[in-house]
């Protein structure tokens, strides 16, 4: 179960101040990438394209506010000799919905996510929180945790493609927009000039790598995460 | 509660209604999007066919563009027979349309196996694959005046499968384009079968119909003629994959460009 989240009173409001930490507590003291070192993979493969970052940040967002509810709302009558298939059953549905729907509407950033979403079932981030947190509260503040986790994923997605693309493709993508190059081409060694895009950024390491900067500059701003030994 | 949430009874029952349930949600999207997702991969094949020849389209004007460059949409057998041709604009419904034939799908439900039991044995291959009713489509393109001929082809790289487009000159030998795709194939290795500069080195190739393989792949940097194009190093199976789809799928189009050259005469 969780270690710091005790379930919430009977009567409290919905952003009473236990319950706005639900929210902000996941953006940095419990992060799940950069603290708790969950959702790694699809955070390293992903973050080549800004776009594929927002896409891929929606949908988590998506599954676990869908996952955290419903998981939320049947929390008393899941039998509990089968609630990991339960939670499995309601991710994986989810899943393939948010993948249908891309497939539809966005095909071409669906193909770069290639296998990625499917890989949304088996995020530890969403097992983890329905495990520890809808399965034990209510809804509302589960809808908030929900929120919150994705969004603490997602903000070290798009920090992490944003450096990548800027400096591995000389551009900024966002869904429905296409890529903008907003360097002038004379720039380019190719076209004569002085610059040449850093193509070390759009290889894996430098996923790797941007994520540790992120990880450091957070434990220096708060000593508090650093472990003692 | 009254009822016992951990009786076996209760499992059960709440299983049978979280599959129904779950079940009827996941049909109801698949259905309503299919019509959808169905119009895209239409897109991205026409991107793909124009691809081969050089065309850079987007899915915004891929249809217009594909009416415009493809003139002519031929269906052959496996034994190169002319089975139909149209010119007509490409009708997602009509079954019987070149544009509809999913070579992936005959490949999964047939030809992988079929390759796989004759085990390099081409007449074994030929005998197993010619009752299955296959049809093959070809597309006949004109670019400013030039004939092309675009081939798709579907075949098995390592880790799941590769497909491509191979477009042929006027003569019927000379390779004017190649464009290739994979599934699940390992990236920085197999997976640079997609990337230009794999794909710029068939451009100009030729097939050679006098000997036993019309193309290949060579493996380690061997050297290389105008038959053959170099492999990707640490891609080896992905490249094998390249070279066995090609030189099957070739053979079927040159037995139908044959027969169509002695019909001239």
């Amino acid at each position: 179960m969780s270690t710091d989240i005790v379930a919430a009173p009977k009567k409290e409001s919905l952003f009473s101040k236990q319950n706005r930490r639900l929210l902000s507590d996941p953006l940095d003291d419990s992060n799940p990438i950069t603290v708790q070192v969950l959702g790694i993979c699809s955070a390293l493969a992903i973050t080549v394209q800004l776009q594929q970052a927002v896409i891929m940040s929606l949908s988590v967002l998506f599954v676990m506010i869908g996952g955290n509810v419903i998981v939320s709302l049947l929390r008393n009558l899941i039998p509990d000799r089968i609630r990991i298939i339960v939670q499995l059953v309601v991710v994986a549905s989810l899943v393939i919905i948010v993948d249908q729907v891309l497939k539809a509407f966005q095909p071409d950033i669906s193909e770069k996510l290639s296998v990625f979403v499917g890989l949304i079932i088996t995020n530890c981030i969403i097992m983890g929180r329905l495990e520890a947190f809808a399965l034990a509260n209510k809804p509302g503040p589960s809808f908030l945790d929900a929120i919150g986790n994705a969004m603490g994923y997602a903000w070290i997605l798009l920090a992490v493609s944003i450096v990548r693309e800027v400096f591995g493709s000389g551009s900024i993508s966002l869904p429905g927009m296409g890529q903008v190059k907003f360097l002038p081409t004379e720039w380019f060694m190719s076209e004569g000039g002085f610059y040449e895009n850093n193509n070390l950024m759009i290889l894996p390491p430098m996923a790797l790598i941007t994520v540790g900067v992120i990880i450091w500059i957070q434990r220096s701003r708060n000593q508090s995460l650093i472990e003692e030994n | 509660m009254a009822i016992d949430k951990n009786s076996t009874g209760y499992t059960f029952l709440f299983s049978i209604i979280m599959v129904v349930v779950v079940g009827t949600s996941l049909a109801y999207t698949s259905l309503s999007l299919k019509e959808r997702q169905k119009a895209n991969a239409a897109d991205k094949k026409m991107m793909n066919i124009l691809g081969a020849i050089g065309v850079d389209a987007n899915r915004a004007n891929a249809s217009a563009l594909f009416s415009d460059y493809v003139v002519e949409r031929v269906a052959i057998d496996m034994n190169g027979q002319e089975l139909l041709v149209t010119s007509s604009a490409v009708d997602p419904k009509d079954k019987e349309d070149p544009f509809g034939i999913d070579v992936k799908k005959d490949y999964r439900a047939s030809v992988k196996s079929a390759v796989k039991a004759a085990d390099g044995d081409e007449t074994a291959l030929l005998a197993a694959l010619s009752n299955g009713n296959l049809r093959f489509p070809l597309f006949r393109c004109d670019k400013d005046g030039e004939n092309l001929f675009v081939i798709p082809m579907v075949g098995s790289g390592l880790w799941g499968p590769i497909w491509g487009y191979v477009a042929l000159e006027e003569d019927k030998t000379t390779i004017y384009g190649a464009k290739f795709d994979h599934k699940t194939e390992t990236p920085g290795l197999g997976a640079e079968i997609r990337e230009d500069f794999f794909t710029e080195k068939f451009k100009g190739k030729k097939l050679n119909a006098d000997a036993r393989a019309l193309f290949t792949i060579t493996k380690g940097g061997a050297p290389t003629d105008e038959y053959s194009v170099d492999g990707i190093t640490g891609g080896t199976i992905t490249s094998k994959g390249v070279d066995e789809m090609m030189n099957r799928t070739l053979k079927v189009y040159s037995r139908y460009f044959e027969s169509e050259t002695r019909a001239q005469r």
